[in-house]
């Protein structure tokens, strides 16, 4: 039967492959498998910061699929949620092997204090400006991020943020054109835009926040302080066409990276575990 | 179009003999080809159902995206469900290019008007769910669609190589979870027993009802938009199983399933189309569930679109003042 399928179907022909993951395509990259050299415990702490903000963000965006505003947006937001989940699964598969883990065992045999998310990815999907607004911080914030970490004197994060910043860069043109969209398009939709906006800001702080494991990192892990002028320069010319301006307000005191984490965080674990945990040992 | 100048005599027109030249020597009919208004009807049909059947489908699988027990397979299961998206938005465009609006066939869906595939209005209680939907469900599907690739009707047949490549994937990723399943522990073992006993029956039922009984098959296998009967392919569907089910290890729940040594084919018991009437009828176990789901997602969609279509429309108007202001 699948001989059928493969005899009248003709080689793929669409231009742009961003985001077509192929279901077969499956295995991490090799080098991502075949890296130099296991992480240290600092590297495995720091891959796991990195690793679970695109896992807690894509378990997220995933909800959205089947439920989004439009099917261009299932497809979008889709995308979006694949390469994120590509990125934690190469990030959480180099934090394992300081520890002799598999990316499963992080994910889902962790608790809540041992994630190392930052809050801003907990915060709920809610309406799709809320997501939009999400979106719009985290990934300019990431895009500056892998551009950094692709100088990394560490090979695997250098490799992991190359081909991760060609990817988040389409998220945050998506993001980008959804702010303008949203800004001008209705009274309805700016207001919610604004809405938006200032209910996540107060955890942007947070991702800027420098933490002594950075200090021993030298060269390897980007330091978040040095970010946080090139983030408020990409993002300043799209505030300024959507004529949206930085909210003033809360600052939300985080603690994501020691385990502290938001209310949102147990119940978005406890889904994404449930039925793993309730197979100890099983292998899917 | 031009159909209203069909002659009063019994000599048909030029363009329908054209027509039924192009059918004949099995070409494709263009958009732009004149076309007999029922054929342009029962094509809209088929093809709005089809894409509705990709949305409404990609429910039962969302349901799991969130839940995936590794993070390989939620990686995989979300692209799998975003591929029906897509398969959604290529099957609408087609029936476009028929004069059918896609706000039109999306509203019919939602008032509950319109026709999808039965089988997406059953639940997935369990993970192994994932993997008799793949093997089950679009394994039929890909038996029925691989066929419509050579559908008489351009667009649709060149939408149709592109699904049924994506297609057999999805099946070979579903067949993967029931065997992992069936390699691992009792308790799995028992979910892909559990879930192939729920889906066999309903996806033997996909190619809907028997052939005396289909009132639809014989025009479209004249006008070549189907090429094989429903039971043909059902029975092609059950020859191919077999085997697979061997390799599986698990049951296939029919037993008078028989293998007939005179037509070299596996006979199968009798099918309870009473179910299928009742689930057709909207007395399924999630016919009110799926609709509403759809329904809430375009309700609460709304603004956005709307949002969207007042931004282009205020870019387009901008792109005018300026051109006009350059000349």
């Amino acid at each position: 039967m699948s001989d059928d399928t493969t005899a009248d179907a003709p080689a793929d022909t669409h231009g742009d492959d961003h985001g077509h993951v192929a279901v077969d395509i499956t295995t991490l990259d090799a080098e991502l498998i075949e890296g130099p050299s296991d992480a240290t415990a600092d590297i495995a702490e720091y891959a796991l910061w990195l690793g679970d903000d695109s896992l807690i963000l894509a378990q997220q965006l995933g909800a959205w699929i089947s439920r989004a505003p439009e099917l261009e947006e299932d497809v979008a937001l889709g995308n979006v949620a694949l390469d994120l989940i590509g990125h934690a699964r190469s990030l959480l598969h180099y934090a394992g092997t300081a520890s002799n883990k598999t990316e499963d065992d992080l994910a889902y045999w962790r608790t809540e204090p041992e994630f190392r998310s930052l809050h801003i990815v907990e915060q709920p999907n809610g309406d799709f400006a809320h997501t939009i607004a999400r979106q719009f911080i985290v990934s300019h914030y990431l895009f500056e991020l892998y551009s950094r970490l692709r100088a990394s004197a560490d090979a695997t994060l250098a490799a992991i943020a190359a081909k991760a910043v060609k990817e988040v860069d389409y998220h945050r043109d998506h993001s980008n054109q959804w702010v303008l969209r949203l800004a001008h398009g209705t009274d309805e939709s700016r207001r919610r835009m604004i809405t938006a906006l200032s209910d996540l800001w107060p955890y942007v702080e947070e991702i800027f926040r420098d933490d002594p494991l950075i200090d021993r990192l030298e060269g390897v892990a980007v330091r978040p302080s040095s970010l946080r002028p090139a983030f408020d320069a990409a993002i300043a010319p799209v505030l300024a066409e959507a004529e949206l301006e930085i909210p003033r307000g809360f600052v939300a005191s985080g603690g994501g990276r020691t385990g502290n984490h938001s209310e949102h965080l147990a119940f978005l674990l406890a889904e994404m575990q449930v039925l793993t945990r309730a197979h100890p040992g099983a292998s899917w | 179009m031009t159909s209203t100048i069909t002659p009063a005599t019994s000599a048909i027109s030029v363009e329908e003999q054209q027509f039924n030249d192009l059918i004949e020597a099995d070409s494709r009919i263009e958009p732009r080809d004149w076309m007999p208004e029922g054929y342009r009807k029962s094509l809209v049909r088929q093809i709005s159902q089809h894409a509705h059947s990709e949305i409404i489908g990609m429910q039962p699988e969302s349901n799991w995206i969130t839940r995936a027990p590794s993070l390989k397979r939620k990686a995989i299961l979300m692209a799998k469900v975003q591929d029906e998206a897509g398969h959604g938005l290529y099957l609408y465009s087609a029936a476009q290019t028929l004069g059918a609006t896609r706000d039109d066939m999306t509203d019919a869906l939602i008032a509950g008007k319109a026709r999808y595939s039965s089988i997406f209005n059953y639940p997935t209680p369990s993970w192994a769910d994932m993997g008799s939907i793949g093997w089950l469900v679009d394994g039929a599907a890909i038996c029925n669609q691989v066929p419509l690739c050579r559908a008489s009707y351009g667009p649709y047949g060149r939408a149709m190589v592109r699904i049924c490549k994506e297609e057999s994937f999805h099946q070979r990723q579903g067949f993967e979870i029931l065997l992992e399943l069936m390699a691992g522990n009792e308790e799995q073992r028992q979910m892909a027993q559990d879930s192939v006993n729920r889906w066999y029956w309903p996806a033997l039922m996909m190619f809907g009802p028997p052939d005396d009984d289909s009132p639809n098959s014989a025009q479209s296998m004249a006008w070549k938009i189907k090429r094989h009967s429903n039971d043909e392919l059902r029975q092609r569907f059950v020859n191919m199983l077999v085997p697979q089910a061997a390799v599986l290890g698990v049951t296939l729940p029919d037993p008078d399933l028989h293998f007939n040594e005179e037509t070299q084919q596996w006979d199968l018991g009798e099918i309870d189309w009473t179910e299928f009437h009742e689930v057709l009828a909207g007395r399924g176990p999630n016919n009110a569930q799926r609709l509403q789901r759809r329904r809430d997602a375009h309700e609460d969609g709304q603004w956005v679109r709307e949002a969207a279509a007042a931004y282009a429309r205020k870019q387009s108007a901008l792109t005018t003042t300026l051109e006009m202001a350059a000349s």
